[in-house]
């Protein structure tokens, strides 16, 4: 375990650095001149000029990329061109709505996901099967955004039960939680839906291997052959998918926040791509980076916490 | 009163009649052997006792367990059975436990679940258990998960599940069936070992021959869901009644007819000197030096035309990489490898011209087609080895056509698809397709072994006719000594690599000298041997 985990780190670290290098090339090479966009048409070449160099644009390449990522590692990832405020601060406020969002809807993707699915499994074929499988259908087929003005129309115009958007900071969690149910809900029923069809079938492939006939010749219980042989066996899919899952919902929330006017990541970064503000969108985009590759990073080390056969150095 | 009473046993599974008429007992500390052909109902059977069968399936007529009646007993009452009266144990060893959790778990689970025991004490049982099925503590602790034992050693751990409350019965459901020849003897001697300790009943389940010879006292033979013959297992193999019992006892020490190949010198089909295949291993630190598995160690063979080879060894001995490397499918780290004289790059493999001199069939016959396809075109596959010279249009549909027909189907099966065949049929279209180019050696790589006997004998007639007559070469790669036995004309023993041994095939078999060769030999179970054995026992 401890060489699997080292091996692991090694490729984070090695993941990271690619990613930066990357991201780096890509905005150097994307047409328009940040500082002359800023400045507008009418600006002077001369104070182009001495804008960029106050924005650093000037120096070789090699010299720009390395005192970026040594920024980041500070967690000075600039000033922004728009905000004209630090991008460490910009972050600061909005993750604190992304991050629980993200959790709060991949917790309610896998508490309906996993009892929903199991138990289409177990009832292969029956009515509750066909019916569970026709909803998740359905669940796949509704864009979010639609069924989020449908949320609002009913929790906030009908029953006024939540309200209809915007966030009143961490002051009251419970209020702060109670803003974030609506577009949670919204989040997750598509990512439920996914999920609770991938528990099925890998529920379904695992219940059809020999160890459970194994386990019911020694006397197990349908139920406690369910519980202790093939669940834990079942859920290296359903962890992949929640993987992919949890980076998707941190930063793919986008429309669902301008649907309840929530100032999170995904806003950010579409305000910085539409006024060029590429120190914002640089910073964003390794930060959402970093997020995947840990999250991938945390599923590779839960997959061999799941299956002994993974816990080798190498694959 | 019998421990296990089986009368008019009749079994339906949705609108298909499965078993008819089963009669069979099973007494303490007796061992019934169970034989038959694949559907014949001999599993069903077995699961019938247990009562895990799928939920479609309809049972009458009477099973008794000590006296107590089986069929309609609630779950809850066959739970308390299952691994409690009766244990079971099945034919793959390598799915049949759980690969997320240790083998002390799942020993105790069988106590845990039936005598009400908490944990530690129920680990304390399976520890016991896994000692009397020869897995000591110093060598395999309770914390050893399934994927660190080797495929005898796990069908150990499933006999201890299956044993760990010492039931009456154990169903053994072709224990062996995938092992090692060596390994399978240790297996069956353990299996006699409880039985005789524990006085146990035995219900072993299998289709070879050889096998229940030497372990049962009764046996049961089965075909399509009925028993057509019982007794003693010396009276009964003596005297066969049953039409389909002799065709059997014949189909299983077949030797197809042959004519011995005239050795014309010449140029070998396959010449292969010194031929070296490794593999890098994965490192166990990060800063070990990495190791590397000599798969196949310095080979060399030859094969002249019309030759039949036989290559035998047990499983992780290298010959399936050998056969891979001939076939330039692996690239290999030393030696020559030469099809008709011309010889393969290592690197860059064999040209089309090459190729075409060398065809393969494989061991199982649903896997090695595309379901997609008809068999015109699986069989024709080949000819794209020949380029532009490849036959169209008419000309290739006669070349299809006369294939189909030296493997004894007919022409209009070139418009079907591979389901609507059997498995000894589909093992004829993949010969057809290996023969379709003319090639002058086809490698065999366990081709006969997925099949029932009787399909068996036939397929190995089709071989044999064909060698003769057309001069073909085969390397035949197989870990059934038998089959080698009746269709090689030359054996090589391969052991971690490398050749052993190598001789005329009837010499190896009468007279082995390598130590390996001798075991593997005497481990081969032998119908006539054991039958033999038992008389001059029971004189």
């Amino acid at each position: 375990m401890p060489s699997f985990l080292l091996g692991r780190i090694v490729s984070l670290v090695l993941s990271l650095i690619a990613a930066s290098i990357v991201i780096f090339l890509v905005l150097e090479v994307v047409p328009g001149d940040p500082a002359q966009f800023m400045l507008g048409l009418n600006a002077t070449p001369e104070a182009v000029a001495t804008l960029r160099q106050s924005l650093g644009l000037d120096g070789p390449l090699l010299e720009r990329y390395f005192s970026w990522v040594l920024g980041l590692l500070h967690g000075d990832f600039g000033i922004s061109y728009t905000y004209k405020v630090p991008v460490a601060g910009l972050f600061a406020d909005r993750i604190w709505i992304s991050l629980p969002l993200a959790l709060y809807a991949l917790a309610l993707s896998t508490l309906i996901a996993f009892p929903v699915g199991i138990l289409a499994a177990v009832r292969r074929n029956s009515a509750t099967d066909v019916g569970i499988m026709g909803a998740t259908q359905v669940g796949l087929a509704v864009p979010n955004f639609w069924f989020a003005m449908l949320l609002v129309l009913l929790f906030s115009i009908t029953l006024r039960w939540f309200s209809a958007g915007g966030f009143p900071g961490w002051q009251d969690p419970l209020l702060a939680l109670k803003a974030l149910t609506l577009p949670a809900v919204a989040l997750a029923l598509p990512q439920a839906s996914i999920l609770a069809r991938v528990m099925r079938s890998s529920l379904l492939d695992t219940l059809g291997e020999d160890y459970i006939r194994s386990a019911r010749a020694k006397g197990l219980s349908q139920g406690q052959t369910l519980w202790r042989h093939a669940l834990r066996n079942a859920l290296i899919p359903v962890l992949t998918i929640i993987g992919l899952q949890f980076s998707f919902l941190l930063a793919g929330a986008i429309i669902i926040e301008n649907v309840f006017f929530l100032p999170g990541l995904g806003r950010l970064v579409f305000q910085g791509i539409t006024s060029r503000d590429l120190i914002v969108v640089k910073s964003v985009v390794m930060l959402l980076v970093f997020a995947v590759i840990l999250v991938t990073f945390l599923v590779d080390v839960t997959y061999a916490l799941v299956d002994p056969r993974l816990r080798r150095a190498t694959r | 009163m019998p421990l296990l009473e089986i009368k008019d046993l009749s079994l339906d599974i949705g609108p298909f009649e499965i078993l008819r008429d089963i009669d069979l007992t099973v007494d303490g500390g007796e061992i019934v052997g169970v034989i038959g052909e694949s559907g014949s109902g001999k599993s069903i059977t077995a699961l019938t006792v247990m009562q895990l069968l799928p939920p479609s399936a309809v049972a009458k007529g009477s099973v008794k367990l000590e006296g107590r009646e089986v069929l309609g007993l609630p779950d809850a009452e066959m739970r308390k059975i299952r691994g409690g009266t009766a244990g079971m144990v099945f034919q793959e060893p390598m799915t049949a436990l759980n690969p997320v959790k240790t083998i002390g778990d799942q020993v105790a689970e069988t106590a845990m679940v039936h005598g009400g025991m908490s944990r530690s004490e129920a680990l304390k049982v399976a520890r016991q258990t896994l000692d009397r099925v020869e897995l000591p503590a110093n060598r395999f602790p309770l914390d050893r998960y399934p994927h660190e034992l080797s495929g005898g050693q796990r069908q150990r751990v499933v006999i201890a599940m299956a044993i760990a409350m010492r039931p009456k019965l154990l169903i053994a459901d072709e224990p062996t069936t995938a092992l090692d020849v060596t390994t399978q003897a240790q297996i069956l001697k353990l299996l006699q070992r409880l039985v005789d300790e524990d006085g146990m009943g035995m219900m072993f389940i299998t289709h070879d021959l050889g096998v229940i010879a030497g372990i049962a006292d009764k046996v049961s033979i089965m075909r399509k869901g009925e028993v057509v013959e019982a007794g003693p297992t010396v009276e009964l193999f003596r005297n066969l009644k049953h039409p389909y019992s002799r065709a059997l006892f014949e189909a299983s020490s077949h030797v197809p007819p042959r004519i011995p190949p005239a050795v014309t010198g010449g140029t070998p089909v396959l010449a292969v000197d010194d031929v070296v295949r490794e593999y890098p291993l994965p490192k166990r630190g990060l800063f070990e030096k990495r190791k590397v598995l000599r798969a196949v160690d310095g080979v060399s063979l030859r094969i002249e035309r019309g030759e039949n080879v036989g290559l035998v060894g047990e499983s992780g001995c290298g010959k399936s990489t050998l056969a891979r490397a001939i076939m330039a499918l692996e690239p290999t780290q030393g030696g020559r490898i030469a099809i008709s004289g011309e010889p393969i790059d290592p690197k860059r493999g064999a040209s089309f011209a090459t190729r075409r001199h060398l065809q393969v069939v494989f061991q199982d016959p649903y896997g090695s087609f595309n379901p997609r396809h008809r068999v015109d075109r699986l069989v024709s596959e080949p000819f794209h080895l020949l380029g532009s010279s490849a036959p169209t249009g008419v000309a290739r549909e006669k070349r299809v056509a006369r294939a189909l027909e030296e493997v004894g189907l007919s022409a209009a099966d070139a418009g079907k698809y591979v389901h609507e065949f059997s498995g000894g049929q589909r093992q004829r279209i993949a010969i057809a397709r290996a023969l379709i180019i003319e090639p002058s050696l086809i490698i065999l790589d366990e081709a006969v072994s997925a099949l029932d006997v009787s399909v068996r004998a036939q397929v190995l007639d089709l071989l044999a006719d064909l060698s003769d007559r057309l001069q073909l070469s085969y390397l035949f790669i197989s870990h059934d000594l038998a089959v080698v036995r009746s269709i090689t004309d030359r054996v090589l023993v391969m052991r971690a690599g490398k050749i052993v041994e190598e001789g005329a095939t009837e010499e190896v078999f009468r007279a082995p000298k390598h130590p390996y060769t001798q075991e593997l030999l005497a481990a081969t179970p032998d119908l006539e041997g054991a039958l033999a054995k038992r008389e001059t026992a029971g004189a």
